[in-house]
């Protein structure tokens, strides 16, 4: 069974199956720190609001479902903002707009409709784990490819995690590809991330049973 | 279907358990948020001061300077004391002909004109190009401590025959700012004694 909740990490990828939550996948991706950041944040405010909504999933009204999920994600994403500015000031200024944005990741409300809604506290708690997580690490990924192929670096801006002022990170290469950090790169980025899975997932099917 | 009384209490005793949630929150984080406010504009502020001791208490010493200088809003000025002696003056000045949007920009400058420090509080201008306006990515601004009007002698950036050197691909950024500085220092030179002299107006 738990297999069931690894879904979200792999087979069943919010971003690179599902295609949900693009938009900040998208627009944040630009490092790896930023990646991670908000990928800490999806992960929470997704977990948080599964188990919210399974423990209220018996006083939930059919007809009134929606507003009640975007009640409890809407204060959910608030409070992690006003967290985040209040512990780690440096990276809360380096996402900026895309923390409250995180209310729109529509991964967000499809576990709570698809899962949360039906399952008890325990099992939510490690789907939202498990999707959250997927999608977190593919932010990081997307992150850290981006910012060196972009422009050379590694972890720039990872002390912005820890509350400090950011850094310029380690210049592993002379420079980059700049495009790759432009919104058109964020699409390439993704789209091989996304064929790189299916060779993957294709190589094990061809050698599997 | 349920009955609307019932539908309205969920709705409005889920609504209340969140306000709650988020007022509590808000509570507890506020103060620590204005610190961390406070804390970063006096790091930013700074900045542009240059070396040496000076008074602290920037943030008390401000006023708002409505015409003049760049920028569509009123301008905030810092004054930098040192024993109560007016040692420079810091703007916080926008510079509105950014290549992607304004350039929030912090500028030093010294009671005898020279310009101590130039910062950028906040751009949207391209990656890899135009972000070389921040000291992390590139030397440039620091470039822009020590001149003061005549030292260089033309404020336009070589591109327009002046002797800034603009960032590669990015002289619309780099002549934004050339231009925001020396506006700023024009109405520094033409202001100087009411801008050095206490107190601020309220």
């Amino acid at each position: 069974m738990t297999h069931r909740y690894a879904a979200g990490l792999w087979a069943d990828n919010p971003g690179l199956v599902q295609l949900l939550g693009l938009c900040p996948l998208l627009a944040v991706t630009t490092s790896f720190a930023n990646g991670v950041g908000l990928g800490i944040a999806t992960l929470f405010v997704l977990m948080t609001s599964n188990v919210l909504v399974s423990a209220a999933r018996r006083l939930l009204i059919r007809e009134i479902r929606i507003p009640i999920y975007l009640l409890i994600i809407a204060s959910l994403v608030t409070c992690v903002d006003l967290l985040f500015a209040a512990f780690a000031p440096a990276l809360d200024r380096s996402l900026g707009i895309f923390i409250p944005l995180i209310v729109t990741n529509c991964a967000i409300v499809a576990r709570a409709e698809h899962f949360a809604s039906r399952n008890g506290v325990l099992p939510s708690l490690l789907d939202g784990l498990g999707m959250g997580g997927g999608f977190a690490l593919l932010l990081a990924g997307l992150g850290a490819f981006r910012e060196l192929a972009g422009q050379g670096t590694v972890f720039a801006g990872m002390s912005a995690l820890a509350g400090q002022q950011p850094g310029p990170g380690l210049a592993l290469l002379p420079g980059g590809w700049l495009l790759l950090l432009l919104p058109p790169g964020a699409f390439m980025s993704l789209a091989l991330a996304i064929a790189l899975k299916n060779l993957l997932d294709a190589r094990r099917a061809a050698s599997g049973p | 279907m349920s009955p609307v009384w019932r539908t309205t209490l969920t709705l409005a005793g889920v609504a209340a358990v969140c306000a709650t949630l988020v007022a509590g929150t808000f509570t507890l984080t506020a103060p620590r948020i204005e610190r961390n406010q406070r804390a970063f504009l006096e790091a930013q502020l700074s900045s542009v001061i240059g070396p040496g001791r000076h008074d602290g208490g920037l943030l008390e010493r401000v006023r708002y300077i409505a015409e003049g200088l760049p920028g569509t809003e009123p301008a905030a000025m810092y004054r930098v004391t040192r024993d109560g002696h007016t040692v420079a003056c810091l703007f916080a000045v926008t510079a509105m002909d950014g290549y992607a949007g304004p350039i929030r920009l912090l500028i030093g400058i010294r009671r005898d004109g020279t310009v101590s420090g130039v910062r950028v509080l906040e751009h949207r201008e391209t990656p890899g190009l135009g972000d070389k306006i921040e000291p992390a990515r590139s030397d440039w601004i620091l470039g822009f401590a020590g001149t003061y009007l005549g030292q260089p002698a033309r404020w336009r950036i070589r591109a327009d025959g002046g002797d800034f050197d603009q960032i590669t691909g990015a002289s619309v950024t780099s002549r934004a700012l050339v231009n925001a500085v020396s506006q700023t220092l024009i109405y520094f030179a033409a202001h100087r004694h009411a801008l050095l002299a206490a107190p601020e107006s309220p």
